[in-house]
């Protein structure tokens, strides 16, 4: 039991992963399935996201299970000192499972290992995300009918985007064709160049956004922040290359639909919003069906 | 085996000689191998010269046998370290350190966000590249290079 929690998108194989997908199918054609009844789920959010807390809550709520637990650690007693490792051996004693969202990098890796129930890992710092990840795919799947073989354009923050490791991480069981277009400073990182390369995997690197568009199945938008830029001049000159407007896309493929992972903040225009290929709010509503698939996978109650 | 370089330090005549230890690299062995607290005799000599490492230190110590576990968490700052295990005066075996494939409680993780940083855990590394020695935190995923080593202890 112990050693089936989720902390990285690489503890899935391609089989499990697939497993997942075909969970969550199910799940959003029969979203009130009440697997979790009598069960006690610890939402421990040692930082605030309320985005990743209402979906998991919901997911919870919709299998028929109950929550405990805080949105943010000035509620819990981690403000007092408690060292992470008291607080999971503590709930782990009164959940059936724990979800848990936490600032520093590699939490999630050792609640695992102090944990008595299974953990899902809701974000460790700038480590992990694997319940996005799965939902990216499935939000992929379910709009191209397909993983794989597909174009898939990665756009904005690379270099610390964590959403976008994974998703590529992921993505590499079902041989894609990336575009990166990012400006220098936030290229992405070597390490995941090089495990492409070894994986065969086809990759093309830009910094104009508009090169891309037309060619691609699945445009990726992440957010340049500008605070990553050492000489605010640099984040001037290239902040408007990484807006996504409603006009650029004219030419763009049929199929193709734009995520994100959200909050967004400028990089997709409003205009973009009404345009049927924007599937970013659909996106944030698949989360909750990929997490519903995932505890009950994790729980082995589906 | 060169007889002179090894007569700089006495003889022993029941124990283990550590020799091609990078002298700057001395004190971080006598530490990883916790040698500062045990009661065995020991003898070391540093700056001593080398073909291979320029100035190289040597360390003996009387009646210690070492495992391969232990030993081998000094190849991360002494890969070329060889030993010689002595009984009655005599070479009886000779053997080199291995980069392990797992290291646990030796290093530091680089990345000050990591858990391992901030709570009292011991730290645990998978060993990516061993002639390059790269390090894989087991926990926050990020990897250590040798130039970022920093010896726990």
């Amino acid at each position: 039991m112990k050693n089936m929690s989720l902390v990285s998108i690489t503890d899935f194989s391609r089989e499990e992963i697939l497993h997942i997908l075909k969970l969550a199918a199910k799940f959003e054609a029969n979203p009130n399935q009440k697997l979790l009844d009598g069960k006690v789920v610890g939402c421990l959010f040692f930082e605030p996201s309320t985005r990743t807390r209402l979906s998991f809550e919901t997911a919870i709520n919709r299998l028929g299970g109950r929550v405990i637990g805080f949105s943010d650690s000035s509620s819990s007693s981690a403000t007092k000192g408690e060292t992470l490792k008291d607080t999971i051996k503590m709930v782990s004693n009164y959940a059936d499972l724990i979800v848990m969202r936490h600032p520093l990098e590699g939490s999630a890796r050792y609640a695992a290992e102090q944990s008595r129930v299974p953990v899902i890992n809701a974000g460790d710092g700038a480590n992990q995300h694997p319940t996005q990840t799965l939902l990216d795919l499935y939000s992929i799947q379910k709009t191209q009918g397909k993983l794989n073989d597909l174009a898939i354009a990665m756009v904005g923050d690379l270099k610390y985007g964590r959403t976008v490791h994974s998703l590529l991480m992921a993505m590499s069981h079902f041989q894609p064709m990336f575009y990166f277009v990012a400006p220098d400073e936030l290229r992405l990182p070597d390490e995941y160049k090089r495990f492409m390369k070894k994986a065969h995997i086809a990759f093309h690197e830009y910094r104009d956004l508009n090169e891309v568009i037309n060619y691609t199945d699945i445009l990726y938008m992440t957010r340049v922040q500008k605070e990553r830029f050492a000489d605010p001049m640099e984040y001037e000159k290239v902040k408007n290359a990484y807006v996504l407007r409603n006009e650029m896309l004219s030419q763009s493929r049929n199929n193709l639909r734009i995520l994100h992972p959200l909050p967004r903040v400028n990089e997709i225009h409003t205009d973009v919003d009404v345009n049927e290929k924007a599937y970013y709010f659909q996106q944030a509503e698949n989360g909750v069906y990929a997490r519903m698939a995932i505890i009950a996978h994790i729980l082995g109650l589906a | 085996m060169n007889k002179n370089k090894e007569l700089k330090v006495s003889a022993i005549k029941n124990g283990t000689v550590i020799d091609h230890i990078p002298a700057q690299q001395l004190f971080k062995v006598i530490s990883i191998l916790g040698l500062d607290k045990i009661q065995n005799q020991i003898t070391f000599g540093t700056n001593l010269e080398s073909g291979q490492l320029g100035h190289k230190a040597i360390i003996k110590v009387s009646e210690k046998f070492f495992e391969d576990n232990e030993i081998n968490k000094i190849a991360l700052v002494a890969p070329r370290a060889k030993l010689n295990i002595i009984r009655d005066y005599e070479v009886v075996e000779k053997r080199e350190v291995q980069i392990p494939d797992i290291l646990v409680g030796i290093v530091k993780c680089v990345n000050p966000k990591c858990i391992t940083n901030n709570e009292e855990i011991t730290t645990r590394f998978m060993v990516e590249d061993k002639s390059n020695v790269t390090l894989k935190c087991h926990y926050c995923e990020k990897i250590t290079t040798s130039e970022h080593f920093m010896i726990l202890k």
